[in-house]
């Protein structure tokens, strides 16, 4: 902050970021709501509360370890010429850096007066717009999951993709120096992979353990619909999911930068992706609206009026034109929201059908298939456009796309999920005991309050009397 | 005295690092952090545990599990 404009582009970024995080908190609120209302009578708290405690796990894990393997881990380790990780100082747990400090001297050898100029008031709100994103990655998986997962399994596997495979991703192909941007020209500018693909592949490793709701298949293995218990719940959720989404791809960004900092030319300063790649404010946001607009026409049409997977469309649209939505003219977004929801909407039912797999609120389609087929799509509409603007890079291309969606979908989401799950399984902390999904999770808790109602009312009579 | 290491604000903003208390003792406050995150997950599995399996004893009864399928809420209503 030596200059003027300096303070001001410091500031201005530090209250950018900060303000995208009470937005982003309420997709964790919309998620919270949507999978209450899916689930059934007796199991509401324990559902709620499954998705709630993963606010403070994977936070305080975030701050452990997910942070450093963000600056750590671009390179592979050792999947880019062989380099390994990178040294990361600033981004250390113990790092002075991660507390209030006002950008002087560091107090630590292990950094520099450069790193505190930098990241004093900007490391704080980075790692909390990143940790949001990383709460929304395993809240994705919990609601495909509800009624019969252990919460003890629910939070470990929360740590391991909140805090471990999608921030791993991240250093891979959300960083401007990441090796699958370099080598594949891997482009995902709001996380159609990195945050959805990987969560939905992630869902789908643990559900395919996990084994479906008790009652989701009749014994010939016709599926059966599990109804929600709050249909107006469960939209009003997804509609505060879409409220929240505006902080998430505000937080995709880099507000302002000069052009000379980007590998461009010209004294003129520009909002960027992750990448740093220029986009605007203005051009992202009419993208959102009309992928929005896309995956809410196509998942009413689909669905023949379905109120839940109307919601869901929508939601399916904006995931599936995120990978491109920094350059999309807006009718591209508007159809590639839609055929993103056509696929997620079908796949899903597909998926269901042939696999017998319990996807309780199509987290695995909305999120995973239609993250998947945006990157794809992405590869084929945004062919031949540079993915840095830095020598060195690979262009974006439908291979290094396609090669990417089967990174996030099955390399860092799926493999990683079955490995841990079934892990939890052998050990028998996978899955609720048979009897107590039959009684209901909170069977235990309503009992006691019945019990307590019905002393009340006994002193209301003898009272009376 | 001070816990932190600002005494004064009458001084270059510019040459202040961190203000937080216990400078220099951030890798004890991190292993102290670890283990108590490590602790409560020990302790919610067999709390967890524990819970599932007194209420498979007490209540998962065939009658009960025969109402509860059949839509009942409470036992007792």
């Amino acid at each position: 902050m030596d200059s003027e404009i300096g303070a001001l582009i410091v500031i201005f970024t530090e209250f950018y970021y900060w303000a995208t995080i009470p937005l982003m908190f309420l997709i964790h609120v919309g998620f919270c709501m949507y999978e209450v209302g899916a689930s059934r009578a007796k199991k509401h708290m324990h559902t709620l509360l499954k998705n709630t405690m993963l606010i403070p796990l994977v936070t305080i894990t975030f701050i452990f370890f997910g942070w450093w393997i963000y600056f750590a881990f671009p390179n592979g380790p050792f999947i880019y010429k062989g380099l390994g990780l990178i040294d990361a100082p600033s981004a250390v747990p113990w790092s002075e850096l991660m507390g209030p400090h006002l950008g002087g001297p560091p107090v630590s050898d292990a950094i520099t007066a450069d790193d505190t100029a930098f990241w004093s008031r900007i490391n704080g709100v980075f790692w909390a717009a990143f940790l949001l994103f990383s709460w929304t990655a395993a809240s994705i998986v919990s609601g495909a999951v509800i009624e019969r997962i252990r919460k003890t399994a629910f939070w470990i596997l929360a740590i391991v993709l909140g805090s471990g495979t999608w921030i791993i991703d991240a250093a891979w192909g959300w960083h401007w120096d990441g090796w699958m941007v370099k080598l594949l020209g891997y482009h995902d500018a709001y996380a159609s992979g990195v945050i959805h693909a990987v969560s939905g592949g992630f869902a789908l490793g643990v559900l395919v353990v996990l084994g479906p709701r008790l009652a989701k298949f009749a014994l010939d293995g016709t599926p059966r619909d599990i109804r929600p218990h709050n249909p107006w719940m469960v939209c009003v959720g997804l509609f505060l999911i879409y409220t929240g989404f505006w902080g998430f791809y505000v937080a995709c960004n880099v507000p302002i930068i000069a052009a000379g900092d980007i590998g461009a030319q010209g004294a003129v300063f520009t909002a960027t992706t992750i990448y740093l790649t220029p986009t605007t404010l203005s051009g992202i946001t009419v993208n959102f609206l009309m992928s929005l607009s896309g995956g809410l026409m196509m998942g009413y049409m689909v669905s023949k009026g379905d109120a839940f997977w109307t919601y869901s469309g929508g939601l399916a649209g904006v995931i599936t034109a995120s990978a491109g939505n920094d350059l999309y003219y807006p009718y591209q977004a508007l159809i590639i929201g839609a055929i993103g929801t056509w696929i997620a909407y079908k796949m899903h039912f597909w998926v269901e059908n042939r696999f017998k797999i319990d996807d309780a609120v199509g987290a695995v389609a909305v999120h995973g298939y239609a993250g998947f087929w945006g990157l794809v799509i992405a590869g084929f509409v945004l062919w031949g456009h540079p993915s840095s603007g830095f020598e060195g890079y690979a262009s974006i291309s439908p291979w290094g796309q396609f090669a990417g969606a089967i990174i996030m979908f099955w390399v860092l989401g799926f493999i990683p999920a079955w490995i841990v799950s079934k892990i939890l399984q052998g050990a028998g902390v996978l899955r609720i005991p048979k009897e107590i999904e039959i009684l209901g999770l909170d069977f235990g808790s309503m009992e006691e309050h019945a019990v307590r109602d019905r002393e009340v009312a006994e002193t209301e009579l003898q009272h009376a009397s | 005295m001070s816990t932190t290491p600002v005494e004064t604000w009458a001084t270059d903003l510019g040459q202040v690092g961190p203000i937080y208390p216990w400078v220099g003792a951030e890798g004890i406050m991190f292993i102290a952090a670890v283990v108590l995150w490590l602790a409560w997950h020990f302790w919610q599995v067999k709390f967890e545990s524990d819970t599932y399996r007194e209420e498979k004893e007490k209540h998962a009864s065939r009658e009960n599990l025969e109402k509860q399928a059949a839509g009942e809420t409470y036992l007792h209503h």
